[in-house]
């Protein structure tokens, strides 16, 4: 079964066996950890082998418990093969340098090296993922007194695991009114790391009320206890900073009932009488949704929505004639494709 | 899309290839796949010297799931290749799809030329072009043989390859059947891909619940929060589960029960492949023990057990001795037990033994964390504080998660969600989910190689590879960094001898394949160490292989998990030469 190339090469090797262990010893930067008063069961901490605590050392034959399973047709075979018995000093890896990565391709010497390279790229190129999705998170009727509505909220995205470009889009309303609010967005989306994504872009608000675009600079991740979270800055064109903050997560009652609890808040760092708007604490919506999955990709639901503007901006709002709260019933669909 | 063109058959038949699949009423299934085998002496089995291959776009259907398919000559699996050690085989492969393909003879030791990675060992097999593999038998076993392009493999593109030993059968049975285990979606596994990365869990519907947690069900609240804190999940064991998988044996669901037969009291051997893209399965026979007698091809000292962990691209010859009952069930569970598939072995076609209901799902632990602290002193009451060390003794040992110190050759980017803080070595648990069952299960430790080790030298030198992941993300690496981000090949000087540490950081088992070499396990007392082609890494544990890098050239690296391999959990192996003759 070996190829026959082989017989040359068993050589100089068993020199090295002897060092590295002691060596190990001496550079091991767990070497004065206690290991007497850590029982890890099965593992040997005898001798020099480290291998329990090593993270990178060997590991002979630890560990053996839950081991019990199996009846052997021939124990004899096993025999010294144990939780007890150390693992031979003389199987410890000696710590021999590795060569160095070759330049070439092997498969240069069968193909030219321009028609492999190509092979290759395109494998790679294969392995990079690109792909694009539309996400509606909410598209709902909102039935409250007098006034029913609608409201609606996703992204369509394109773009790999580290880089996307989002075109998001949200707003709401009553039906036969100019939108409430209406926000396009689009931005860049860069992971920073396994859990958060910066966004970099810009808004528009096109609801009622004069036209703004903003700048926007944001964080979306998630957060321990699998909460959903996103806070965002955005810097109008007429030189207005504003915020908003949201959190959100899934409560799975059954594994296609879910609950989906929502906070979201916006703030102004000024007045925005244009706007209606007042500086501080904007408004505050909460809401929850109960969804049934029939897939990831399909999810009605009905819920109910709670909004309230607040501050400054609550009592403009009540200036104009308007209330400062809503609560509505919603029913609609979450879906993606 | 079921057409065969005659044109097709005058060629196989030119080629002196016997040709009795996949044509007339018979359907899809080869002779020996059909239900109603009566063993491994039918006629349509591939052999001799030349054996010409065709690889075309199909359809398949099983349990009123049906779709697109790439097959192998008409025929899901693709046809059984039996060769003979020491003949030389020219297998000539064409291809007659819109794209690009290739086929990989999985665990066969030939020249990396033909060992059929494109972008590795040769270009890959254009649209319309023929391309002739040949190479020496040099082995003998239970292997198979796959599509290294794209998401063929997930498609249909798999079949068995059998090699009978130069000196007559080894382990000599009165019948032989061949298993191949496969998972078949209707969902194109791009589409699969995409799925999974809106949404890690998405093919998951056995998460924990409120419903469960007020039924006293699963983990308790507290551990619900431990988890929950780290955004982990417990019961993140399959990334594509029976939601859209339909679980075969020769192409068979178990619907429409493939059905091998047996006379009372005949030893029959079962050389059981799994073929899957994405399904790790427990196999047993109810009733009936099983004696492993070869893993991934190579004879082992015969151990009886009950159930065993077969990773994908693992293959295992069991020899059973059926005759007490007409029929038994051969269950093939899909490891988060998601489905399953009944396949019989009985006296006669017809007969069927009950399916066992499907067993629980588990749940992974803080073993499969990397972080097992069985028996160490914790502080109160077991509690684990994980921003912090555990105790006096464990200074210098964050239980962090994400510890850089634990592997300093990962850069800590997206795609690494965790690091093992305390990765143990697993090679001689039970695998995931088998920990609790009350009846023998194979673990690596049990299995010793018949023959001596060809190579006794103590490795040189040692390297760890990290496997490392973000699941959210749908991200998958190894040491941090995905093949196509640029990653270096492993370097092997030819004939060195390396003991390689494989480290899994994510929380789900992955199956390392190494081509074109066996590598011994690292389990027990040298000189009769399992010698294997594939690996199933347990969840945040470690396992090491002493490898003898015999094989001169470049070799592909990697999970064999489909969609892991896909998104960059590959390396290129290179073995040269010391100084180089390249």
């Amino acid at each position: 079964m070996r190829r026959p190339f082989a017989a040359a090469l068993i050589a100089a090797p068993a020199l090295l066996i002897a060092t590295p262990a002691l060596a190990q010893d001496a550079t091991d930067p767990h070497a004065g950890m206690d290991h007497g008063s850590m029982n890890m069961s099965g593992m040997d901490h005898s001798g020099t082998d480290h291998a329990g605590m090593d993270m990178s050392g060997p590991e002979p034959d630890a560990a053996d418990e839950g081991a019990e399973s199996t009846a052997v047709a021939e124990p004899a075979a096993h025999a010294g093969h144990n939780a007890a018995s150390p693992p031979s000093a003389a199987d410890t890896p000696g710590n021999a340098p590795p060569p160095p990565v070759p330049a070439d391709m092997a498969a240069e010497a069968f193909y030219p090296r321009a028609v492999m390279q190509r092979s290759l790229n395109a494998t790679l190129a294969e392995m990079r993922f690109r792909g694009s999705a539309v996400q509606v998170d909410q598209l709902e009727y909102r039935a409250n007194n007098g006034k029913d509505g609608y409201g609606f909220e996703g992204m369509a995205w394109y773009g790999g695991d580290i880089d996307r470009a989002v075109l998001g889009f949200r707003g709401e309303g009553a039906f036969g009114e100019t939108p409430e609010t209406l926000e396009l967005s689009g931005t860049w989306r860069h992971a920073l790391d396994p859990w958060y994504n910066l966004q970099l872009g810009l808004r528009q608000d096109l609801g009622t009320g004069p036209d703004r675009t903003y700048a926007l600079i944001g964080i979306e991740g998630l957060a321990p206890y699998w909460l959903e979270v996103d806070g965002q800055l955005l810097l109008s064109n007429k030189g207005d900073v504003r915020a908003r903050a949201g959190v959100a997560t899934n409560l799975r009652i059954t594994n296609r009932l879910i609950l989906e609890p929502e906070a979201e808040i916006d703030l102004a760092f000024q007045d925005i009488p244009e706007i209606a708007i007042a500086s501080g604490l904007e408004k505050i919506e909460l809401s929850a949704r109960l969804r049934y999955e029939f897939s990831g990709m399909f999810a009605p639901y009905v819920g109910v929505f709670w909004e309230r503007k607040l501050g400054d901006t609550a009592r403009l709002a009540r200036a104009q004639g308007e209330g400062a709260g809503t609560v509505s019933a919603a029913a609609g669909v979450r879906f993606a494709f | 899309m079921l057409t065969k063109s005659p044109f097709d058959r005058r060629r196989f038949l030119a080629h002196g290839t016997v040709l009795a699949a996949g044509l007339g009423t018979a359907g899809l299934f080869p002779a020996w796949a059909r239900s109603g085998s009566a063993g491994l002496r039918t006629p349509d089995v591939l052999s001799g010297d030349t054996i010409a291959l065709t690889i075309a776009e199909n359809h398949f259907a099983t349990g009123g799931r049906s779709a697109h398919a790439v097959m192998v000559n008409d025929t899901l699996p693709a046809p059984l290749i039996r060769l003979r050690e020491g003949q030389t085989v020219r297998i000539a492969v064409t291809n007659r799809l819109a794209e690009q393909t290739s086929i990989h003879w999985h665990g066969l030791l030939v020249p990396f030329q033909m060992d059929g990675v494109p972008g590795v060992s040769f270009p890959g097999i254009d649209p319309g072009q023929t391309f002739t593999y040949e190479f020496p038998v040099i082995q003998a076993g239970t292997y198979w043989y796959h599509s290294h392009s794209g998401m063929q493999e997930a498609v249909g593109l798999f079949g068995p390859l059998v090699i009978d030993p130069r000196d007559g059968p080894a382990d000599a049975c009165e019948r032989e059947h061949i298993l191949v285990l496969s998972d078949w979606s209707p969902m194109h596994p791009h589409e699969q891909l995409r799925r999974l990365k809106l949404m890690g869990g998405y093919f998951n519907r056995q998460k924990q619940t409120l419903a469960g947690l007020l039924a006293g069900k699963d983990q308790p609240l507290k551990d619900r929060l431990e988890w929950a804190k780290m955004r982990m999940d417990p019961t993140d064991i399959s990334d594509i589960t029976g939601v859209t998988y339909s679980y075969l044996v020769n192409g068979h669901g178990t619907a429409e029960n493939w059905t091998g037969l047996f006379a009372p009291g005949e030893r029959v051997k079962l050389r059981v492949i799994n073929a899957s893209a994405m399904t790790n399965f427990n196999f047993r026979i109810p009733g009936l023990p099983l004696t492993v007698v070869a893993a991934d091809g190579l004879p082992v000292q015969p151990v009886e057990t009950d159930e065993v962990q077969i990773a994908i691209a693992e293959t295992y010859d069991f020899i059973v001795t059926p005759g007490a009952e007409p029929a038994y069930g051969v269950i093939a569970e899909a490891i988060d037990r998601s489905g399953q598939v009944r396949a019989t072995l009985a006296r006669s076609e017809g007969l069927v033994a009950p399916v066992p209901t499907i067993r629980k799902r588990p749940l992974l632990t803080m073993r499969d964390m990397g972080m097992d602290m069985a028996g160490m002193d914790m502080g109160t009451n077991g509690e684990i504080d994980l921003s912090k060390p555990a105790n006096d003794s464990m200074s210098g040992h964050s239980m962090s998660m994400r510890d850089p110190s634990v592997a300093p050759q990962v850069p800590l980017g997206p795609g690494v969600a965790t690091l093992s803080p305390m990765p143990v070595d697993r090679l001689a648990d039970r695998p995931t989910g088998l920990e609790d069952v009350d009846h023998r299960v194979l673990t690596y430790a049990d299995l010793r190689s018949r023959e001596a080790n060809p190579d006794p030298r103590v490795p040189t030198r040692q390297i760890d590879v990290h496997l490392t992941a973000n699941m959210e993300r749908y991200m998958w690496s190894l040491d941090g960094v995905a093949l196509s981000e640029g990653a270096q090949p492993i370097p092997f000087r030819l004939g060195e001898r390396v003991r390689v540490n494989l480290i899994n950081d994510t929380m789900m088992p992955h199956p390392i394949h190494l081509h074109g070499h066996f590598f011994e396990l690292v389990t027990g007392e040298p000189g009769h160490r399992p010698r294997k082609h594939t690996v199933n890494v347990l969840p945040g544990g470690k396992a090491s292989f002493d490898l003898t890098a015999d094989g001169e050239g470049d070799w592909a690296f990697h999970c064999h998990m489909l969609h892991h391999m896909h998104s960059g959990m590959m390396r290129i192996v290179t073995v040269r030469r010391e100084g180089g003759a390249a």
